[in-house]
């Protein structure tokens, strides 16, 4: 009490000094993390790339993996025959695609072909790869984009409706969630045509390229996914109906359903937008199923043909081309993951 | 186990094939799990359909009557009959053991794949432990059905190709979860106990790590087979695996197709058919998996 002025300024001197190094110490710390920040996703970077080399030397690996000589392969898969070659044929087909250069310069070439993006030849159409891709590749990513939206729209309404809301219309909602995302698109898919294309006539029954008949194909799509992506949300969307600030919101008067919008909902969709990159690389191959059924142009129908006939370079061309698809679409989830809550750990 | 499924970080999004476990805290459905009851009942069903599929077929699975083609579910054919006046229910009984072994042929091969990954990617040292987890990674870029269908391109279609197929599209998956259990077991603190304690590298591995790691695959074995039959079945359904006249579930399920405008329960029945043996699958997954977490306990 004696010396009461000299601690104050004492007091008040060390506090500032405090400030100062809890300051310095604050930047250093936010320059570390940003560091660390960095550094986690020029990995990420890195992985992804060698993922993808991976992928691109594992498809050419399947071409070489073609059981007999390949140049009489390709020769038979071009004719729809299956007799022996003579050697003068066979010398044509050597050379158009390079099998009798050593595997690693036939690994350069493939890769060069990758880089420069013709993918390498089609074995019975004569084209590159590249072209018959990008012909087909509309209609594909249409219906993969329509199906992706469509899944979000069913899956928040169905989610917002049921979770949380009593024991009883919980677990249905639930139940109807693992449901949808076991349902087979083959099944579902015939299901839907017979119900709606051939029943109600609503629709048409081969869906061609109209935008009516995107529908059917699009749904089929989008409901195990919804499904799937329901099952995430909805444990969250539980977990965030308890937090306190739900109940401060109620506080002050909001209605349940505005509360759910505003603020369950935000909080609760951050795990389904970490599966869309997932999603893209599965709606991708549900769509080989679906153009099938509901006779679709797009890559899928190449893809089954392409399998049917052997013509290994548009095959691995189009699994490449999707590997790639997914891996960019994962990497670009997982950065944008990274900068929204930089405290997730690298595996 | 609840951990690797419902873990929703963007490094590890979980394979299709194994939906997150519903976090079930109903008590009433533990004390009565009809779910559970019903899954068994399939599973006896399907497993006597497997061993002796005369004793429940009500028809020659494969004798022509034409007269009778293409006629709708009824008392004397409970699932129609198809184009041939073969009837389809005891098709569907008939067809199960190859559509089950093909699943189960699947599934065996497919985990076994997973767990030499796995432990390779986690047991490894630093090299092998790289490569292998690099190896997964690629694997895991190309989506089930499409690394399936690249491997049918090459073996061309058969139920032995069909078979491998099917494993290598979903090896990836499992042998991710393989390598994160056995992760987990390894820096946990029985194991840093038993380091503490003196015990040799080969038994804190046999002893502690490799059954702590392995009993959480016991459910998703169960799980596996009937995803598994679901790709499998995809395969035939787009001509890539057994053919018709094969009563092969997918292949019922292929022939089925042509008929869709006519007679739409040739593709429906075989389809729900292959849905109920994928939800009973599932379902006996989930009640295992609850089970050994129970018991951790």
């Amino acid at each position: 009490m004696t010396h009461i002025s000299p601690p104050e300024i004492d007091e008040a001197g060390s506090t500032h000094a405090r400030h100062e190094t809890d300051a310095a110490a604050g930047s250093a710390r936010r320059t570390a993390n940003r560091i660390t920040l960095i550094r986690r996703i020029v990995g990420k970077l890195l992985g992804a790339a060698v993922t993808l080399f991976g992928a691109a030397t594992v498809a050419f690996l399947a071409q070489l993996a073609l059981p007999g000589d390949r140049a009489t392969v390709i020769f038979n898969i071009r004719a729809g025959q299956a007799i022996e070659r003579t050697p003068e044929e066979l010398a044509q087909i050597n050379e158009q695609y390079g099998l009798l250069n050593p595997v690693l310069v036939q690994y350069v070439d493939y890769l060069r072909a990758l880089v420069s993006g013709t993918l390498g030849m089609s074995y019975q159409q004569f084209r590159p790869v590249s072209e018959i891709i990008l012909e087909q590749l509309g209609p594909t990513l249409t219906l993969t984009v329509t199906a992706i939206v469509l899944s979000w729209l069913i899956m928040v309404i169905w989610v917002t409706l049921t979770a949380g809301r009593g024991p009883r219309l919980s677990a249905f909602g639930a139940m109807v969630d693992t449901t949808a995302a076991g349902l087979p698109h083959y099944w579902l898919g015939s299901i839907l045509l017979v119900v709606f294309a051939l029943g109600l006539g609503w629709f048409p029954v081969i869906s061609g390229t109209s935008t009516i008949g995107l529908l059917l194909p699009a749904l089929t799509l989008a409901i195990p996914l919804a499904g799937f992506m329901g099952q995430a949300t909805r444990a969250e969307f539980e977990r965030t109906l308890q937090q306190p600030f739900i109940v401060t919101a109620r506080m002050r008067g909001m209605s349940e359903t505005g509360v759910r919008l505003r603020h369950v909902l935000r909080h609760s969709v951050l795990p389904a937008v970490t599966l869309s990159g997932w999603a893209l690389g599965a709606t991708i191959s549900g769509a080989v199923i679906v153009e099938s059924l509901f006779s679709r142009q797009g890559i899928g129908t190449v893809l089954i043909t392409a399998v049917n006939a052997q013509d290994l370079p548009i095959v691995t061309g189009i699994v490449v081309l999707i590997a790639a698809l997914y891996v960019v679409a994962n990497l670009v989830v997982d950065v944008i993951y990274t900068l929204i809550d930089p405290r997730l750990p690298l595996s | 186990m609840t951990a690797v499924h419902t873990s929703q970080t963007p490094q590890t999004p979980p394979a299709p094939q194994t939906p997150p476990a519903q976090p079930s805290t109903r008590a009433g459905r533990r004390q009565h799990p009809y779910g559970l009851y019903a899954a068994l009942a399939v599973t006896v069903f399907f497993i006597v359909a497997l061993v002796a599929p005369q004793v429940l077929a009500t028809h020659d699975p494969f004798a022509l009557a034409l007269h009778d083609a293409l006629q709708p579910p009824n008392l004397a054919h409970w699932f129609g009959t198809d184009e041939q006046g073969r009837d389809l229910y005891s098709r569907i009984i008939f067809g199960a053991r190859e559509s089950l072994l093909i699943g189960a042929g699947a599934t065996a091969v497919s985990i076994t794949l997973a767990l030499i990954l796995g432990a390779a990617a986690s047991l490894g040292g630093r090299v092998v432990g790289a490569i292998a987890a690099r190896l997964i990674e690629i694997q895991f870029a190309f989506p089930t059905l499409l690394l399936a269908l690249l491997l049918v391109a090459i073996a061309g279609p058969s139920a032995v190709s069909q078979v491998f197929a099917v494993a290598i599209g979903t090896a990836p998956g499992y042998a991710r979860m393989v390598r994160a259990q056995i992760l987990t077991a390894k820096t946990s603190g029985y194991v840093e106990a038993a380091t503490a304690l003196g015990h040799s590298r080969g038994s804190i591995l046999g002893r502690h790590i490799i059954p702590n790691a392995v009993r959480p695959l016991v459910a998703v074995i169960a799980m596996s087979v009937g995803q598994s039959i679901v790709w499998a079945s995809s395969l035939s359904f787009l001509g890539l695996g057994v053919a018709p006249p094969s009563p092969e579930w997918g292949a019922l399920l292929e022939a089925g197709r042509l008929y869709i405008t006519h007679a739409p329960w040739l593709t429906v029945v075989p389809g729900l058919v292959i849905v109920v043996i994928a939800i009973t699958a599932t379902t006996i997954g989930q009640h295992l998996q609850r089970a050994l977490e129970s018991g951790e306990k």
